[in-house]
């Protein structure tokens, strides 16, 4: 037996977009260091720049989870 | 916090909530973050303190540590992000930031402290609050108010016909959003981490000793999971550093650039 908030599906719900987002970056960065290894430490710092940027939703959706709560 | 979950060896199982980051006063108004907030700026002040008191040409351990640090945030994040002479007068602000959040975040792995002062909305407000002033006043300083607003708000190359749809989204996203989302990412990594880490530990012990035959399996793993988990939060720890400061340093040099 289970009993919640409604506010949790929609965190679950804003964290699908970013989930993509950060998938498809993930793949571009090891896509290119396998073409390029010696490419790698370039590629890191904007991967995980735009790892940070796609994640915002996902934040603000955990948060208001807790705000509507 | 109205979830409860039933398990199934009766009694109630009260998750971990927002209350969990939340602790009461031990005297006069003092909580635990306040202090740890306090303590970390003695331990990064007596570290650099100790490690460069006696500069030397070859360096000892501390001062070895010291200097990557210091290198660690010059070469991989700021000058990636700031460009040439541009770099020097920010990259005091930046080491502060990176070790400030870094030893504020990796409390969440010491032992009896076991709380990531980060994991509390104010702070990471607070800092990302100066971020914001630093970097609009340095674009301020170098194209002068309404330039530095143009320069932000209306990217070069649109046409003028989209610029009303462009201006208040760029506004909006450069200006008002970014140290929202500076700050809640911050706290939201280290809030999810530090209750994630709750719920293996106090689920652990809860299936464990009220949870049946089942719960006498699943305890034990989940207590094992949690020190698991506990070293996959400490290289999340970093990583929320990192990517603070290399935010910090993006929107300094995204306001010093010149137009192209």
């Amino acid at each position: 037996m289970l009993e919640g908030n409604i506010a949790i599906l929609g965190y679950g719900l804003s964290a699908i977009g970013p989930g993509i987002g950060i998938g498809l970056i993930f793949a571009a960065y090891i896509n290119g260091t396998a073409r390029q290894p010696e490419a790698r430490s370039v590629l890191q710092g904007i991967a995980i720049l735009g790892f940070a940027l796609a994640e915002a939703l996902a934040i603000f959706g955990l948060v208001l989870a807790f705000v509507f709560m | 916090m109205s979830t409860r979950v039933l398990a199934a060896g009766g009694g109630e199982f009260q998750p971990p909530g927002t209350n969990s980051v939340i602790y009461p006063p031990f005297v006069a108004g003092i909580t635990k973050p306040m202090v740890l907030l306090v303590l970390s700026i003695i331990i990064i002040g007596v570290f650099f303190w100790l490690a460069l008191r006696k500069p030397s040409l070859v360096p000892g351990k501390t001062q070895f540590a010291a200097e990557s640090t210091y290198d660690f945030v010059r070469n991989t994040i700021g000058r990636d992000m700031i460009s040439g002479k541009d770099l020097r007068p920010y990259l005091p602000l930046l080491v502060t930031v990176f070790t400030f959040v870094l030893v504020n975040n990796v409390y969440g792995f010491v032992p009896f402290l076991q709380l990531p002062t980060m994991s509390n909305p104010g702070i990471p407000y607070g800092i990302a609050l100066v971020v914001w002033l630093v970097y609009n006043a340095a674009g301020m300083s170098r194209h002068g108010a309404f330039g530095y607003l143009k320069h932000q708000t209306s990217p070069p190359g649109v046409p003028v016909g989209i610029k009303p749809l462009v201006i208040p989204l760029e506004f909006l996203s450069n200006i008002l959003v970014r140290p929202l989302t500076l700050s809640l990412r911050l706290f939201a990594n280290m809030f999810a981490g530090h209750l994630v880490l709750l719920v293996f530990i106090m689920g652990g012990e809860y299936l464990l000793l009220h949870g049946g035959v089942l719960g006498m399996v699943a305890g034990p793993v989940a207590l094992v999971l949690s020190i698991v988990l506990m070293f996959f939060e400490l290289l999340i720890q970093f990583l929320q550093a990192y990517i603070f400061t290399m935010l910090t340093a993006n929107y300094i040099g995204g306001a010093l650039e010149e137009e192209h």
